[in-house]
């Protein structure tokens, strides 16, 4: 236990170092030199890649999040499978097939890879979702019942408070999916941080592929961050253990 | 009062989980539903508050034919406990509580002040466990919050499902002693599922004994356990029914019945006992140390005379060839 404990540190502080030195070295090299040089572009394609990470996110868990809900009331449930079939289905496809398939039906720019997007987000919200909902206590329900809860009082009250924090753990793994793939939307004209990322790899211009990959890197754990705390936020601690246990399995 | 008129219950079509069931429950009693697992008690109880629908008869609340009444107002004036306690982990101990009054719109000052009473019920200090969530108290703790928090609102009637059955064999009996006490204040109409006899007998004030959804006999404890009415009941209360039965008996009904014995003053060091003290206890006494008599004193101290093992037995023969005369009109009802 202990041990674990040091050497976890230990892994903790060289990955720190590592990615100091990193900086330092990309630093020295001048590899951020475009973000200072043309700041005007650069903060042009990080506007356009929040933009698309956040217009399919909230997409998605516009369409995932009632749709997990109603495929947890009991007179749904069964067709439960169907919906995760056609979700794990569409998570499956190759992220240029979809990205082609959004051409084809949407056109080359913007549109395209936020529906691209949309479809990548949707399953890990909808899966989590359910997971959450399912793993409520059956007795919790009964208990609420018993108690002369009305049917959206049980719902507000105790099965989304209780199933919140594996809700939030859906949204994260989507968002932070969609941060990364979002670069892919340079290939249809979507524009985002992947026009310097891809320029850099064909042009074998490490700044510019330095000035793309990195922000991108920080826009996701600053997601990641931001939602966990919002996770800690809205769910009492006693919820998430439960939660934990739900996702994982 | 609450009144099972001819209730049957079917879940698939063909089988009946409960099957024409008909008996009364007077107000301030603790009905326990008892027998082996499956035999319909928890679809019995869940009838009550319609959490079940009822396939065939009526259930009653005081001449209220509850399937009139609107299920969301009838479930908030019945308590309602079940096994695994129910409590919300999203809530703290006191939302927990006041669950019921808050679904009523109780203001908060006085949401408060009932949530101290019944904490001070069940002897849990109000503000230590105020902010607790569920998880932060032990299985018992637990328990006797979910009975609390059923007892919120102070409806008249409480359902309680096998409330106790999860708990430890010792920390059971403390709960069920604190719950009996809690009754004697509020004398609520208690209906209780249990498949534990001992439970049963010390709890009950009329005991519904059933197998494969009809009721074999439903009469007062004693009354099942010196005149079991058929076979399957004598095999369900078990051989030691007459040693059961002690437990339901003081030496103060002996006394009354029999008399005591004079002290048999050759005897030093002869163990003293309450005249309230139940019979079985005293049996065991006996039984434990070898005493040949055990002194029996009442509340003010003073020595009533002696109790020995053959006059027990001498007081149970009786009692056991009694006919059953207290429980005729009540087992009319099945019949
Ligand atoms: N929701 C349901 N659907 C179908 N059958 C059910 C349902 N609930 C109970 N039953 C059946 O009805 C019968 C009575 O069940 P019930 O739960 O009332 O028994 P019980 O006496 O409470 O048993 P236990 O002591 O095990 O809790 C059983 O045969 C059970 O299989
Ligand atoms: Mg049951």
């Amino acid at each position: 236990m202990n041990q674990k404990k040091i050497i976890a540190i230990i892994v903790r502080i060289l990955l720190y170092a590592f990615v100091i030195g990193f900086f330092v070295y990309a630093g020295v090299n001048g590899y951020f030199s475009p973000i200072f040089e043309q700041s005007d572009t650069f903060w042009v394609l990080v506007g356009q890649h929040l933009n698309l990470v956040i217009i399919s996110s909230f997409l998605a868990i516009v369409i995932a999040l009632p749709l997990a809900v109603l495929f947890t009331r009991p007179r749904f449930r069964k067709y439960e499978w169907i919906a995760s079939n056609v979700a794990n289905l569409a998570q499956t496809v190759p992220s240029l097939a979809v990205l082609a398939l959004a051409i084809g039906i949407l056109g080359v720019g913007f549109k395209p890879a936020v529906f691209a997007l949309f479809i990548y987000s949707v399953l890990p919200i909808f899966r989590n979702a359910v997971a959450g909902f399912n793993s409520i206590n059956p007795d919790l329900i009964d208990a609420g019942k018993g108690m002369g809860m009305k049917a959206g009082q049980i719902f507000w009250r105790v099965e989304v408070p209780n199933a919140a924090y594996a809700i939030i753990g859906g949204l994260r793994t989507a968002v932070v999916l969609n941060i990364g793939t979002a670069a892919l939307a340079y290939y249809i004209g979507g524009g985002g941080l992947g026009v310097w990322i891809m320029t850099g790899i064909e042009l074998f211009d490490n700044a510019y592929l330095i000035s793309g990959a990195i922000p991108v890197t920080l826009m996701a754990i600053g997601f990641d961050y931001l939602l966990r705390g919002v996770g800690y936020v809205i769910s009492p601690k006693s919820t998430r253990q439960t939660a934990d246990t739900a996702t994982t399995t | 009062m609450i009144s099972f008129k001819h209730v049957s219950k079917s879940y698939t079509g063909t089988e009946k989980a409960v099957n024409d069931v008909n008996f009364e429950v007077e107000q301030g009693e603790i009905v326990i539903f008892l027998g082996p697992s499956g035999c319909g008690k928890t679809t019995l109880l869940r009838m009550v508050n319609r959490l079940e629908t009822i396939t065939e008869g009526s259930i009653l609340i005081n001449g209220q034919d509850i399937g009139e009444l609107n299920e969301i107002e009838l479930r908030r004036k019945i308590g309602y406990v079940i096994q695994s306690n129910g409590l919300f982990p999203n809530m703290n101990i006191e939302e927990n509580v006041t669950i019921v009054p808050d679904l009523l719109g109780w203001d908060k000052k006085k949401k408060h002040k009932r949530y101290k009473e019944l904490m001070q019920l069940i002897g849990l200090d109000p503000g230590e466990y105020r902010k607790r969530f569920p998880n932060e108290l032990s299985g018992g703790q637990q328990q006797r919050i979910g009975v609390v928090r059923a007892l919120a609102a102070d409806p008249p009637v409480m359902l309680m499902d096998e409330p106790f059955g999860a708990l430890d064999p010792l920390i059971r009996e403390k709960i069920q002693d604190e719950f009996l006490q809690i009754q004697r204040e509020v004398k609520k109409t208690i209906l209780f599922v249990s498949h534990d006899i001992d439970e049963a007998i010390k709890m009950a004030d009329k005991i519904v004994l059933m197998r494969d959804g009809e009721i074999m006999q439903y009469g007062t404890p004693s009354d099942i356990l010196i005149h079991p009415k058929n076979e399957y009941v004598s095999q369900f209360i078990g051989r030691d029914r007459a040693i059961k039965h002690l437990s339901l008996r003081t030496i103060a009904q002996l006394q009354e019945e029999i008399g005591l014995v004079e002290i048999d003053q050759s005897i030093v060091d002869s163990k003293q006992v309450n005249v309230h003290e139940n019979l079985k206890d005293t049996l065991a006494m006996l039984l434990n140390q070898e005493a040949d008599q055990v002194i029996v004193h009442d509340d003010n101290d003073e020595v009533q005379g002696a109790i020995t093992i053959d006059r027990v037995q001498r007081y149970l023969h009786l009692e056991m060839r009694q006919k059953p005369a207290q429980s005729g009109g009540k087992e009319k009802v099945m019949e």
